[in-house]
C-alpha cells in the first residue's frame, strides 16, 4: 500500500514539474506571436506616419516630458516585478504581495498618463479618425496600452491567488509567465518610445 | 537558505542582476531622451543614437529581465526569439520597402 | 435604443436558391435533433465528444467539420461552374451578381479556412502525439478551445447564409472595396469575425503543438529523429505562430476602419490600401505552406510504408521543409506583382519565388527514390500519392511561370492563376489529406473502408480535376479573368462546358467517398482492424490498438530508431506484455471549451449586427470563463493500473489472434 502511494506521489510530482516547464515555454511562444502582431502595427505606422492629411504630425503633438514620465513608471514597474519574482522564488508570500501591489501602482500610473495623453489629443481635435498618421499612432500605442491593462488585470488576479492559496508551484509558474509578459511589454515600449515618440519629435 | 539561493539562481534572477539591468536601462533611456530634448544634434546623429540605444536596451532587457540564455534549459526560448526576430526583420523591412517603392512609383 | 442592432426581418434573403437551401438545412437539422433525442444521445455526445480533451477525438471532430464544410464549399463551386456554363453568349444565367459574388467569396474562405485547415489540423491532432509517443498534447484544454473557436468561425460563415449576406469582395477582401464606403452591409463583417475568431484558435493550436513536440517526445527520440509527418507538421506550426498574428493584425485594422472610422486603408485622409494587401499576403503566402507541408509529410509516410522501405533522405526532407518555411516569408509579393511597386521589388520577389521551387523539387526526388526498387503495394493511399505527384508537378511548373513578373502582368487574375492555385492546393494539399485520411482511417476509427469505392473516388477526383482545371489554363491564355458572372465570347464556351463537366465528375468522386463512409460504418463489424497495424507501419502510432487506447501508451516507449516501430518489430520488443502498470495521469474533459466557443460565436454575431450589449456581455463572459477555467483545480484524474492492464491485455490478445 505504502509503495503504491509513493509511486503515485512521484508520478504526480513529475507530471506537475513537466506541466510547469510546458506552460512557461508555451507562454513564451505565445509572446512571440504577440511580438509579430506588434511588428505589423509598427510596420503600418512606418508606412503611414507621413500621411498626416494636412493635419498635425508627431512633432506638433508629442509631449516628451509626459512620455518620459510614463517610461519611468514602466521601467520602475519592471524592477519591482523582478523583486516580486525573487520573493516568490523564496516563497515569501508577504514580499510577493507587496511587490505585486507596487508594480500594479506603477503600471496604473503608466496607463493614467497614456489616458491623459489620448484624452488631451482627442479634445484638441487630433483623434484617431483625423488622419492616417493619427490612426496608426493611436492603434499602435493603444495596442500596447491594452496589453498593459490586461497585465494589470492579471496582476490583480495573481494577487488574489497568492493571498488566498499561497505560493504553490502552479502559482509560481503563473507568476513567471506574468513576469515574462510584463517585461516583454517593456521591450515593446522601448520600441514605441524610440521609433514613435523620439523619432517623431526629432 | 542555500536552497532558496539555489532556486533564485536557477531561474536566472537575483537582486543584483535586476539592479544591473535596471541601471543600464535607465542610462540607455536617458541618453536618447536627453539627446532629442536638448535639440543640440543633427538628425542623422539623433537617428543613430536612438536606434543604437534602443537595440542595446532591448538586449539588456532580454538578458537581465527576460533571462534569455544559451543553457540547455533556456536555449529553446532564445532560439525561438531569434527566429521571431528574423521573421520580424524580414516582414517589416520588406513591407516598408514594398510600400515606399510603390508610393514613389505613384509620384505622390 | 435598439436591442437587436441592425438585425430585423429584412435580414433574411428572399432569393429562392437560398430559401430552398435554408429549408433543407432546417429539415435536416430537425431530423438530426429528433434522432438524437429519440436515441437519447445528447448526454453521450456532450460528455464523450464535445467536451473531450482527447486529441484523437478532437481530431475526428475537426475532420467532420472539414468534411461538412467541404460539401458546403463544393456546392458553391458547382454552382459557379454551372452558372458560367449557362451564362454564355449574353445569357445572364441563374445567379445574379449579388448572389454570385457572395458564392465565390464564401467558396474561397470556406475551402481554405474551414475545410483545408481543419482537415490538416484534424490529422495532425490524431497522429502527431501518437508518433512521438506522448499521451496527449501539451495543453489539452487549449486544444479543445481551439477546436471550438474554429467551429465558431464556421458557424458564423453559415449563419450568413440565412441572416444578412456574406462578403462580396473575393476571399482576400481588399479595401477599399471591403471598406464601409463600398461594402456597407454585414457581409465583410461576417468575413472579418469568422476569420478572426478561427484564426486565434489556429494560433493557439500552433503554440500547443510546438510545445508538444519540443517537450513531450518519448525518451530516446531526438528532435532530428521525429517521424517526417510530425516534422512537417512542426514546420507548419512554426509558420502558424509566425504568420497568423499578421492576419490578426490586418483584420483588426480593417475592423477599426469599418467600426471606428479609422483610416488605415481608406482612400481619404492618407490611408493606404496597399498595406492591407501587403499584410494579407504576408500571412497568405505562409498559409499555403501551412496547408501543404503536412500533406508532404503524409505522402512521405505513405510512400515509405507502401514501398516497404525507409524514407529516402529523411534529413534532407526536414531541411527542405525548413527552407520552404523560411523562404515562405520572403515571396509574398508575387501575389501582387501588378500592384505597381518598383522593378527592383518585383525582381527580388520573383527570384525568391523561383528559388522556393528547389526544396520542393528535392522532396519529389526523395519520394521517387524511396519508391525505387521498393516492393510497392498499390493501396488507396498510394493512388492518391501517384495522383499528387503528377498533378502537383504541373501546378508547381505553372507556378514558376507565374513567378516571372513580366509573365504575371499578362496572367494576373486570369483563370490561368485560378487553375494554378487549384492545381497546387487540390493536387498538393487536398490529395494529401485524402491520402492521409485513407491511410490513418483504420487507426482512428478501428475499421477498414472499402478500397474499391476508395479507388472510384480517387479516379473521379483525379479525372474530374483535370477536366475542370486544365480548360482554365486555356481560358486564362484566351484572356478570361476571374470572378466573371457571365461571358459573351464564343471562343470560351467549349472550355467552360468542359470545366463544368469536370466539376460534376468530382461530385461523383465526393459521392463515392461519402458512400464509402456510409457503407464502412454499416459493415464496420466485418472490417475491424484487430491488430492495430494494418499496413505494416513504421512509426509508433501503429504499435497501438485501433482505435488507440484513450491514454495512448500504457508505458511510454523507449525509441531507438528513426522508424521506431519497425525497429521494435525487428528486435522483437513490440507487443510486450507487462506484469504491472503505473497509474496514468490524464486530463479531465471540460465544458469550458464549448461554452467559450458559444460565447465567441455570440460575440462575433453581436459585433456583426451591432448588438453592442450582447457583444460586451459575451466578451466579459469569455474572459470570466477563461479565468475560471485557468484557476479550476480538479482538471485531471488517474487511470488505475488494473484498468490499464485490462485494456492492454485485451489488445494484446487481439494481436495474438490476428
Amino acid at each position: 500500500m505504502s509503495t503504491s502511494a509513493t509511486a503515485h506521489h512521484d508520478a504526480h510530482h513529475d507530471e506537475h514539474h513537466d506541466t510547469g516547464r510546458n506552460t512557461t515555454l508555451g507562454f513564451w511562444i505565445y509572446l512571440m506571436t504577440d511580438c509579430i502582431l506588434f511588428s505589423c502595427f509598427f510596420a503600418t505606422y512606418a508606412v503611414l506616419f507621413m500621411n498626416t492629411a494636412g493635419g498635425v504630425s508627431g512633432k506638433d503633438i508629442f509631449d516628451l516630458n509626459l512620455i518620459a514620465g510614463g517610461t519611468a513608471a514602466l521601467l520602475l514597474s519592471s524592477i519591482t516585478f523582478g523583486f516580486a519574482m525573487i520573493s516568490a522564488y523564496k516563497k515569501s508570500k508577504g514580499g510577493t504581495l507587496l511587490w505585486l501591489a507596487v508594480t500594479f501602482l506603477f503600471g496604473a500610473t503608466f496607463i493614467a498618463i497614456e489616458l491623459y495623453e489620448f484624452n488631451h489629443l482627442i479634445h484638441a481635435g487630433h483623434g484617431p479618425s483625423t488622419s492616417a498618421f493619427l490612426t496608426a499612432f493611436f492603434s499602435l500605442v493603444g495596442l500596447h496600452g491594452l496589453h498593459v491593462t490586461a497585465g494589470l488585470l492579471w496582476i490583480t488576479i495573481m494577487f488574489i491567488d497568492v493571498a488566498k492559496r499561497g505560493l504553490k508551484d502552479r502559482t509560481v509558474t503563473r507568476l513567471g509567465c506574468l513576469s515574462l509578459f510584463w517585461h516583454f511589454l517593456d521591450v515593446i515600449w522601448i520600441c514605441v518610445f524610440s521609433f514613435v515618440y523620439l523619432m517623431g519629435a526629432m | 537558505m542555500s536552497q532558496h539561493d539555489h532556486d533564485a539562481h536557477s531561474h536566472g534572477s537575483s537582486v543584483s542582476s535586476y539592479v544591473v539591468g535596471f541601471v543600464l536601462s535607465v542610462i540607455l533611456t536617458v541618453i536618447p531622451f536627453w539627446a532629442v530634448m536638448t535639440g543640440a544634434f543633427d538628425r542623422a546623429t539623433l537617428f543613430a543614437v536612438i536606434v543604437v540605444t534602443a537595440v542595446v536596451q532591448i538586449v539588456v532587457h532580454l538578458k537581465y529581465f527576460l533571462h534569455l540564455n544559451f543553457t540547455k534549459e533556456g536555449k529553446i526560448d532564445t532560439l525561438s526569439f531569434i527566429f521571431t526576430a528574423i521573421v520580424i526583420v524580414m516582414v517589416v523591412a520588406l513591407s516598408i520597402w514594398i510600400i515606399y517603392e510603390s508610393v514613389l512609383m505613384m509620384m505622390y | 435604443m435598439n436591442l437587436l442592432g441592425k438585425l430585423s426581418w429584412d435580414a433574411i434573403p428572399h432569393d429562392p436558391i437560398v430559401l430552398v437551401t435554408l429549408a433543407i438545412v432546417a429539415i435536416g437539422g430537425a431530423a438530426l435533433f429528433v434522432f438524437m433525442t429519440l436515441a437519447k444521445k445528447w448526454g453521450w455526445l456532450w460528455r464523450e465528444w464535445l467536451t473531450s480533451v482527447d486529441h484523437k477525438r478532437l481530431g475526428i471532430m475537426y475532420i467532420i467539420l472539414a468534411l461538412v464544410m467541404l460539401v458546403r464549399g463544393f456546392a458553391d463551386a458547382i454552382m459557379m461552374r454551372t452558372q458560367l456554363a449557362v451564362a454564355t453568349n449574353g445569357s445572364e444565367g441563374y445567379l445574379p451578381p449579388h448572389h454570385y459574388d457572395q458564392i465565390f467569396t464564401a467558396h474561397g474562405v470556406i475551402m481554405i479556412i474551414f475545410m483545408a485547415m481543419p482537415f490538416m489540423i484534424g490529422l495532425m491532432n490524431i497522429i502527431v502525439p501518437l508518433q512521438i509517443g506522448a499521451r496527449d498534447v501539451a495543453f489539452p484544454f487549449l486544444n479543445n478551445l481551439s477546436f471550438w473557436l474554429a467551429v465558431s468561425g464556421a458557424l458564423l460563415v453559415n449563419i450568413s447564409l440565412g441572416l444578412g449576406e456574406f462578403a462580396m469582395t473575393g476571399w482576400v477582401a481588399y479595401p477599399p472595396l471591403s471598406g464601409l464606403e463600398f461594402s456597407p452591409g454585414t457581409g465583410v463583417d461576417y468575413y472579418i469575425w469568422a476569420l478572426q475568431i478561427s484564426g486565434i484558435g489556429t494560433t493557439l493550436t500552433g503554440v500547443n503543438f510546438l510545445v508538444t513536440v519540443l517537450k513531450m517526445r518519448a525518451p530516446g527520440m531526438k528532435l532530428m529523429e521525429m517521424p517526417i509527418f510530425t516534422w512537417t507538421c512542426t514546420w507548419a506550426n512554426v509558420l502558424i505562430v509566425a504568420s497568423f498574428p499578421i492576419l490578426t493584425a490586418a483584420l483588426a485594422m480593417l475592423t477599426l476602419d469599418r467600426y471606428l472610422d479609422f483610416h488605415f486603408f481608406t482612400n481619404d485622409l492618407g490611408g493606404n490600401s496597399m498595406m492591407y494587401i501587403n499584410l494579407f499576403w504576408a500571412w497568405g503566402h505562409p498559409e499555403v505552406y501551412i496547408l501543404v507541408l503536412p500533406a508532404f509529410g503524409m505522402f512521405s509516410e505513405i510512400v515509405s510504408t507502401f514501398s516497404g522501405k525507409r524514407l529516402f533522405g529523411h534529413k534532407s526532407m526536414i531541411y527542405a521543409s525548413g527552407v520552404i518555411s523560411l523562404l515562405g516569408f520572403i515571396v509574398w509579393l508575387h501575389h501582387f506583382f501588378t500592384m505597381g511597386s518598383s522593378a527592383n521589388v518585383n525582381a527580388f520577389f520573383g527570384i525568391m519565388t523561383m528559388i522556393i521551387a528547389i526544396p520542393t523539387g528535392v522532396k519529389l526526388f526523395n519520394w521517387l527514390f524511396t519508391m525505387y526498387k521498393g516492393r510497392i503495394r498499390m493501396t488507396v493511399p498510394m493512388y492518391w500519392v501517384m495522383g499528387f505527384m503528377i498533378t502537383f508537378s504541373i501546378g508547381g511548373m505553372t507556378g514558376v511561370l507565374l513567378a516571372i513578373p513580366g509573365a504575371d502582368y499578362v496572367l494576373h487574375n486570369s483563370l490561368f492563376l485560378i487553375a494554378h492555385f487549384h492545381n497546387t492546393i487540390i493536387g498538393g494539399a487536398v490529395f494529401g489529406y485524402l491520402a492521409g485520411f485513407a491511410f490513418w482511417f483504420p487507426k482512428a476509427m478501428g475499421f477498414h473502408l472499402d478500397p474499391k469505392l476508395g479507388k472510384v473516388s480517387f479516379w473521379c477526383w483525379f479525372i474530374g480535376f483535370f477536366l475542370a482545371f486544365m480548360p482554365l489554363y486555356v481560358l486564362g491564355f484566351l484572356g478570361m479573368t476571374r470572378r466573371l458572372n457571365h461571358t459573351d465570347n464564343p471562343d470560351w464556351n467549349v472550355w467552360l462546358y468542359i470545366a463544368a463537366v469536370g466539376a460534376f465528375v468530382i461530385a461523383i468522386g465526393i459521392a463515392a467517398f461519402v458512400l464509402q463512409l456510409i457503407l464502412g460504418f454499416k459493415n464496420k463489424d466485418k472490417n475491424l482492424d484487430k491488430t492495430g497495424d494494418p499496413w505494416n507501419g513504421h512509426t509508433l502510432e501503429w504499435s497501438l490498438a485501433s482505435p488507440p487506447q484513450f491514454y495512448n501508451f500504457a508505458k511510454i516507449p523507449h525509441v531507438e530508431d528513426l522508424d521506431a516501430f519497425t525497429d521494435m518489430k525487428e528486435k522483437g520488443t513490440a507487443y510486450q506484455r507487462h506484469a504491472s502498470y503505473e497509474p496514468i495521469h490524464m486530463p479531465s474533459n471540460t465544458n469550458a471549451g464549448p461554452i467559450m466557443g458559444l460565447l465567441a460565436t455570440a460575440m462575433g454575431f453581436a459585433l456583426i449586427w451591432h448588438i453592442w450589449w450582447l457583444a460586451g456581455a459575451s466578451f466579459i463572459g469569455l474572459i470570466v470563463a477563461f479565468i475560471f477555467r485557468a484557476y479550476a483545480s480538479n482538471t485531471d484524474y488517474y487511470v488505475q493500473p488494473d484498468e490499464v492492464a485490462r485494456i492492454e491485455n485485451e489488445h494484446l490478445d487481439n494481436v495474438a489472434k490476428g
